[in-house]
């Protein structure tokens, strides 16, 4: 299955195409039990595009999106970042690439508890090449005023805001969200997706957000539907709806 | 950037700041390791250097001996042993002193001077004053002057030749050969009852009756030289004039209570900081092993965020690293404190013309780097865990721990325990290194205690046994020379005399195939009372006529078993070889004895009974009398309170002993809080929800409390039997240290002192965990869920 229109990647233009995935497949072996999370997943995504990534539970949505990001090693198949193959890279190559290139959101903020908002932002922008200001990133999201906030002292929803300032504030040229709506009610879900819109709308930062929530593909570029480990089908979206509009 | 401090540093501190008492608890145990090695590797250098520097600057000699009467005319030849490189003959001997505003009377030990320039070795240091320049003139050492106000210009008088003559103090010295001054027969230093007086060579010949002779001989070696040759050499030219047997620096008196004090020192160093550092590793692992463990989504996120393997290593070793900073500062603090407590000791019992204070600054780096060392191999492995962890695996909550049944589970249902307790047993079993090393720590502090208070015991029995039972005698009369029997009379008739035993003393050495020992051999009386031989069972041991009766320490070194025969070569009384029957052995803790009956032994030398010490009892009531009479008693060479030697000894002993046994008990709450606070937060910390969850079940405060404590109070009496175990072996290895020809210290250890190692170990174990067991009143059931430890 070959997901999207085809278009070639040399063509002024064309979309540039970002990630290339090429027969991925990810097989777990805990003991005797083998789980087959990807199998055969051939993919590409698009510079500056929002993509959303749908799918029940266990289909392997996070498993692709943590490979695309190199944080795990794929069992076959190959995965080029523009004109370099993420497959093969070393453990070493894979931290630099994941420090240069990519932002990542997680459905569980994952902020250090031991950090404020502002320091939990300069994590990033103490290694980050070319960083914007960890008080611009979090103004970007809206949370100026929180700066100096400690996790416990934040919102679900303010916290997610504060693992995005960090995922932008390194201008990624990729930005990596598992479920960032996840913990959240429609409408702080609202404020998060409209930060990420506004990101990918100023930066032109190709976005991909994993979603169990089907009214959020309205927002995007293209929707990628897996099932057991396969991508099923790609939508073109051509009207998007802006977030505020989404509810659930 | 805003700050100089970057964010991940920032989340270091906090993190520390927010482990405080943890790491507190464990930079206590390295500080204990690196105030130890500080102190006694310090001092044990400073000990050694200064000595060093002493011996080299005022020429100590190698090779010493005391002769009977030699003529000066034997010194040519004895310059010319091969090896020989400087020779220095004196006229030495013991006078009973009178010092002004002393009730007692003082043992001086008279050196005399070369007629013109200073001694060619053991050259004293002029103190204060001048030397004598005249026959009635003195210079003594320092501490003597001190501890008796005298001065410069002071006089007091000596008993020379049976004359009272009075002397004129000029100056005050000190000498390499007197830097731990003990006075004949006595077993502590006292200043004030024994000195040192130099005077003219003239004045002392006259004393002595020694013109054109000499009696003490000191000799220093070339670098080539072979002492065992040197000594036999001196031996075969001074055996026609009463050589008493030359002796290299391991035996000379002063010389060898220093090597056996810096022999203490450096195997203090060698063994105790490493015990310390293990303790404070494995606290550094079960801590940061936790915090890796609740911190792997933060480093899984710390990864997704592009920092290296490389970078999370090292932020978890600086956390460890942040515990041996405080640790080191600490020790380095305490240590610098005890260096300079120890020095002071030293200064009371080693007379130095210069000061020993100095800690070498190496010495402060090497046990800087050791604790650094030891907790960074503590934190390697989680830290290593760390930067290995997968970044995606990182991002997924910990599998559950899983549990098997296994015989243990088996065994709990059909007992039947109730719920908690089945807790206790399956976290015990479930962390089986963990559990083993903790009770392993907790009986190492048990084995602390015990190796310090252990002592009190010891001491009691040997001084039972060297006191009470061997030697009754209140004091001891030593005369300049053996003297027929007759003279007990005399001393009979002293004020306030109410026992009285004559005795003899000599000098021989005692040969028994290759194995030969200078020894000081006793001669008394069938049936004494006062000074006796007691053997391990208690009875009293007397040597029959032909036999001789020896302590085991001298007939292990001489490979001797009773029934076998030794060769004595009596240097005193009539020199001469005799066979002898090995009747006896004995425990001894103090010297190295022999005994023989003191009838066969004159029997032996075909003369009438003579006596060189009379041992008597006193009574108290007539001492002032008494000391009063001894002072002017001509041929008395020396006299030994030993009541008043049992009484210092006794005090400066619990002296020490109450010191120890508070540095030991406090090393063991020290270490025992570091294992039982931590262990016991970690617990809370791994516990926390099923702890909460219990108490949303119904379970009781009580209940909760009982598995939080109840672990850890498991642990420590399991910990008892191996503490005790080691604590016996450290008490035996410790006694085998301290052993040398000079004293001994039994192995005793009584069960009070088991008792109360435990207590101190439980009772502290307890402590720490009920500290932690408070967190669980404040548990806000609701918010447990997000709570770290
Ligand atoms: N570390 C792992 N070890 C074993 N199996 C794994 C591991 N990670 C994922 N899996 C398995 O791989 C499959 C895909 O998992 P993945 O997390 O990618 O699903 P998902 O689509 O993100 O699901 P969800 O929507 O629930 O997050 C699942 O069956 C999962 O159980
Ligand atoms: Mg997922």
């Amino acid at each position: 299955m070959t997901a999207g229109p085809s278009m070639p990647a040399t063509s002024p233009t064309e979309p540039r195409i970002v990630f290339r995935t090429e027969g991925v497949t990810k097989v777990f072996a805990n003991g005797e039990v083998k789980v087959r999370a990807l199998d055969g997943v051939d993919l590409e995504l698009f510079s500056g595009e929002f993509a959303v990534l749908l799918g029940p539970s266990g289909s392997g949505k996070s498993t692709l999106l943590n490979i695309l990001g190199g944080l795990d090693h794929v069992t076959s198949g190959r995965v080029w970042f523009r004109d370099t193959e993420l497959t093969g890279m070393g453990d070493r190559e894979l931290t630099r690439y994941r420090r240069d290139h990519v932002g990542f959101v997680f459905q569980f903020y994952n902020l250090v508890a031991s950090l404020t908002a502002r320091e939990n932002v300069q994590l990033v922008t103490d290694v980050a090449a070319k960083p914007m200001p960890a008080e611009e990133a979090l103004d970007l999201v809206g949370l100026a005023h929180r700066m100096d906030h400690f996790p416990s002292q934040m919102s679900g929803g303010e916290q997610q805001r504060v693992a995005i300032a960090r995922a932008i504030a390194k201008q990624p040229e990729i930005l990596l969200c598992d479920e960032p709506t996840g913990a959240l009610d429609s409408k702080t879900g609202v404020q998060v997706l409209e930060a990420l819109h506004g990101i990918n709308d100023r930066f032109g930062t190709t976005t991909v957000v994993i979603t169990h929530n089907a009214e959020i593909r309205r927002m995007a570029d293209r929707v990628i539907r897996f099932h057991d480990g396969h991508i099923v089908a790609v939508e073109v979206n051509t009207e998007h709806v802006p977030p505020s509009q989404i509810t659930w | 950037m805003v700050s100089a401090m970057h964010a991940i540093d920032r989340k270091l501190i906090r993190d520390f700041r927010r482990l405080w008492a943890q790491a507190l608890a464990i930079a206590l145990v390295l500080a204990c390791g690196v105030a130890i090695l500080l102190t006694s590797l310090g001092m044990y250098r400073a000990l050694e250097e200064t000595r060093t520097a002493y011996y080299e600057r005022n020429r100590f000699a190698d090779v010493f001996v005391s002769t009977r009467r030699a003529p000066l005319s034997l010194l040519r030849e004895l310059g010319q042993i091969s090896g020989v490189q400087a020779i220095e003959a004196r006229i030495a001997g013991d006078v009973i002193l009178d010092v002004p505003g002393l009730d007692k009377a003082a043992v001086g030990r008279v050196l005399s001077l070369p007629e013109v320039g200073q001694p060619v070795l053991n050259v004293p240091v002029l103190r204060s004053g001048r030397l004598p320049e005249t026959p009635f003139e003195v210079a003594v050492n320092e501490p003597f002057a001190l501890s008796n106000g005298l001065q410069p210009g002071d006089q007091f008088s000596a008993n020379l030749n049976g004359r009272k003559r009075v002397l004129t103090l000029t100056g005050t010295l000190l000498s390499p050969e007197f830097i731990y001054t003990l006075g004949p027969g006595a077993m502590m230093p006292d200043n004030r009852t024994f000195g040192i007086l130099w005077m003219q060579r003239a004045a002392a010949a006259a004393a002595f009756d020694m013109e054109g002779a000499f009696n003490d001989l000191s000799l220093k070696l070339d670098l080539y030289a072979q002492e065992p040759e040197v000594l036999d050499a001196v031996d075969t030219l001074l055996e026609p004039y009463g050589g008493l047997g030359a002796y290299g620096r391991n035996q000379q008196l002063s010389n060898s209570f220093i090597d056996a004090e810096i022999k203490q020192l450096r195997s203090m160093a060698v063994v105790l900081p490493p015990v310390f550092f293990a303790i404070s590793a494995f606290l550094v692992a079960m801590v940061l092993g936790r915090i890796v463990t609740l911190e792997r989504s933060e480093i899984g996120l710390l990864k997704a965020l592009g920092y290296s393997d490389v970078e999370i290593c090292i932020h978890y070793l600086m956390l460890a690293g942040l515990i041996a900073l405080c640790g080191v500062a600490i020790g380095w603090a305490v240590g610098t404190w005890l260096a300079r407590g120890m020095s002071q000791l030293y200064v009371e019992f080693f007379d130095f013309p210069f000061l020993i204070f100095h800690v070498s600054s190496w010495v402060y780096g090497l046990s800087g780097a050791m604790a650094i060392a030891a907790t960074t191999f503590g934190a390697a492995r989680s830290a290593l865990a760390a930067a290995r962890l997968s970044p995606a695996v990182a991002m997924q909550p910990p599998a559950p721990p899983r549990f098997r049944r296994t015989l243990i589970d088996a065994a709990m249902s059909w007992a039947r325990l109730s719920q908690p307790t089945v807790m206790i047993l399956r976290s015990l079993t479930r962390w089986p290194l963990r559990s083993a090393m903790s009770a392993l720590g907790l009986s190492l502090a048990v084995a602390a205690v015990m190796a310090s208070s252990f002592i009190t015991d010891s001491l009691d029995t040997l001084i039972d046994q060297a006191f009470y039972q061997s030697n009754r005698q209140d004091a001891v009369l030593v005369f300049a020379k053996a003297t027929p029997l007759s003279v007990l009379e005399d001393v009979g008739r002293l004020p306030g005399v109410m026992q009285l035993e004559g005795q003899q003393y000599h000098v021989a050495v005692l040969r028994h195939g290759q194995f030969e020992k200078r020894v000081s051999v006793e001669a008394r009386f069938p049936g004494v009372d006062l000074s006796r031989v007691i053997s391990a069972t208690g009875a009293v041991v007397e040597a029959s006529a032909g036999g001789i009766v020896l302590s085991d320490v001298l007939a292990e070194q001489l490979h001797l078993r009773v029934g076998d025969m030794v060769e004595a070569e009596f240097l005193t009384g009539k020199r001469g070889r005799y066979r002898m029957l090995v009747t006896g052995l004995v425990k001894q803790y103090f010297g190295l004895g022999a005994y023989v009956d003191l009838a066969y032994l004159d029997g032996l030398f075909g003369r009438a009974t003579e006596v060189t010490v009379a041992n008597v009892t006193l009574d108290d009531a007539a001492l002032p009398d008494l000391h009063a009479a001894l002072k002017g008693i001509p041929n008395l060479a020396a006299t030994n309170m030993l009541t008043e030697a049992r009484r210092s000894f006794e005090d400066t002993i619990s002296q020490n002993v109450t010191i120890m046994t508070t540095v030991y008990i406090t090393i063991a709450v020290l270490i025992t809080v570091g294992i039982a606070y931590n262990g016991a937060r970690i617990q809370m910390s791994e516990r926390a929800r099923e702890l909460a969850s219990l108490r949303i079940l119904g379970f009781t405060r009580w209940h909760v409390s009982y598995i939080l404590v109840g672990e850890t109070m498991l642990l420590a009496l399991l910990a008892q039997p191996l503490g005790w175990g080691i604590g016996h072996l450290l008490a035996w290895s410790m006694t085998a240290a301290f052993s040398s020809d000079l004293y001994r210290i039994p192995l005793v250890i009584k069960p009070a002192t088991y008792a109360s190692a435990s207590l101190v170990v439980l009772g502290a174990a307890l402590g720490s965990v009920l500290i932690v067991r408070r967190r669980l009143d404040n548990l806000d059931l609701v918010s447990v869920m997000k709570t770290r430890e």
